[in-house]
């Protein structure tokens, strides 16, 4: 990568870079967590998750000051531009990641209170798929890598069906034992966090392949 | 889609030099009608020179020789027939330091290319509308005897752009029109090229690269007397093809 004429704009840019790169690692860690505050009931662990929420929050708005700093004092052209829009939108999808992480913690601490559920197959496999999601589509970004952020997108359809599979099997528990419901349905709502939490990576690599092709692939079809 | 315009300039394969110094090299790009190319890049590269050629103001200088092609409505500058005064009527050019004449009246800098071209008619009423045009009007109408050098700066420019305008050329050439002036003289004179663009072609040289892309549709950026890349605005700035384009608007450079 050639530097800036200017030394310092070089130096601002990899402070943002690494800012990010913060708050990515940060929001795999929270939802690494809370998944294991709920599959090993550790209430501690589900309290540290949500209360580590404001350090996402604080990387945040840090991230967003230094985009508009950016913006006003450099007039960012061209894989700058680029760069520094890409950051605003996925700084969005990463603090959401985080409170999704957070839904799910909060889960865990309610779970936690009543008696164990036999053990879901397809939760662990949807956590699993979702954080491998946002681990990927974090490693498209910090690589510049656009096939690695295709794969990212094209794998958000097989998290939907495992999503629907799961959807599917907490019902069944409900059917067959009224007293499932209540815990069951709190487990509905984890695993729509967790398809969410897709969604929320799909977007930063959509966002990876326009800050390195510069083309949006959002939305094909609704173009003029 | 948008309606494609016909070509108002044609640059063929255009080489420009100063005696040994081969300033533009093998240069082809087209203008169409009422849009505004912006050139840019960094000192030395041609980008004066190259508008300098589409006058024929580039052969005024000593030891100075071109080859190639430069079409304006499809006929070439150098046909035998065309006399390069009248050509520079059709093709007027504003410089980077506004440069009125400084013992004319503020009327008479207006009227000035008129009498030399012979142009008789109701000046007054060709000031009135020139200055309009240039966004001078209201603020001058009632002085215009006084000398043209008790304007400002920013008027001054607008002053030789109505100069410039009043006998109705169909191309405007401008080198850095406002790298001399404040940023709402500035403001002004980027409006008025957005006003212009409706009744003309204009080219214009600028190291401003954000004014380059305020003010115009096309973009064309030149390196050591080569153009290295030409496209629309908008891509120029947001993803350029070519790397030295990128590096060039993202200030990598030197």
């Amino acid at each position: 990568m050639k530097a800036h004429t200017d030394k310092t704009y070089d130096v601002q840019l990899e402070d943002l870079r690494n800012k990010l790169l913060t708050l990515g690692g940060k929001v795999e860690t929270e939802i690494a967590n809370s998944m294991r505050a709920l599959t090993e009931r550790d209430s501690k662990l589900a309290e540290m998750v949500v209360s580590q929420d404001r350090e996402v929050n604080r990387l945040e708005i840090e991230i967003d000051e230094a985009c508009r700093r950016l913006l006003v004092l450099r007039q960012p052209a061209a894989s700058d531009l680029r760069f520094i829009t890409t950051a605003l939108k996925i700084v969005v999808d990463l603090e959401r990641i985080g409170d999704l992480a957070v839904n799910i913690a909060e889960r865990a601490l309610d779970l936690n209170q009543s008696p164990p559920m036999k053990p879901i197959h397809d939760l662990s496999k949807l956590a699993d798929l979702g954080q491998r999601q946002v681990r990927a589509a974090l490693d498209a970004f910090v690589e510049a890598d656009p096939a690695k952020a295709e794969a990212v997108i094209k794998d958000d359809d097989l998290l939907d069906s495992i999503y629907h599979n799961l959807v599917n099997e907490l019902l069944a528990l409900m059917m067959e034992d009224p007293r499932n419901i209540r815990r069951a349905n709190s487990l509905l709502f984890v695993a729509k966090h967790l398809e969410r939490l897709g969604d929320h990576a799909t977007n930063v690599a959509e966002m990876v392949i326009y800050m390195v092709r510069g083309t949006d692939v959002r939305h094909p079809g609704s173009r003029r | 889609m948008q309606k494609l315009a016909a070509p108002k300039i044609e640059v063929k394969a255009l080489n420009a030099w100063f005696k040994q110094n081969h300033a533009l090299r093998n240069v082809s790009l087209t203008v169409p009608e009422n849009s505004v190319l912006a050139i840019i890049g960094p000192s030395g590269c041609g980008k004066s020179t190259f508008v300098r050629c589409l006058n024929r103001m580039h052969e005024l200088v000593p030891g100075a020789r071109q080859s190639g092609k430069v079409l304006v409505d499809g006929q070439d500058l150098h046909a035998r027939r065309v006399d390069p005064v009248n050509l520079r009527r059709r093709v007027g050019m504003v410089f980077q330091r506004p440069n009125p004449f400084p013992t004319m009246s503020i009327f008479d800098n207006v009227v000035a290319g008129l009498k030399l071209n012979g142009v008789h008619g109701d000046y007054p009423q060709l000031v009135e509308s020139s200055l309009r045009q240039a966004a001078l009007w209201d603020e001058v109408k009632d002085r215009l005897r006084h000398s043209a050098l008790s304007l400002s700066g920013g008027q001054q420019q607008r002053l030789c752009i109505a100069r410039a305008l009043a006998v109705e050329p169909e191309v405007l050439l401008m080198d850095e029109p406002a790298s001399a002036l404040d940023p709402i003289a500035t403001a002004r004179i980027e409006e008025l090229i957005r006003e212009l663009r409706e009744s003309l072609t204009i080219v214009i040289v600028t190291h401003n690269m954000q004014q380059a892309a305020r003010v115009s549709d096309a973009t064309a950026f030149f390196y050591m007397g080569e153009l290295i890349e030409h496209g629309s605005t908008e891509q120029i700035f947001t993803n350029p093809r070519e790397p030295r384009t990128e590096d060039y608007v993202t200030g990598k450079f030197g």
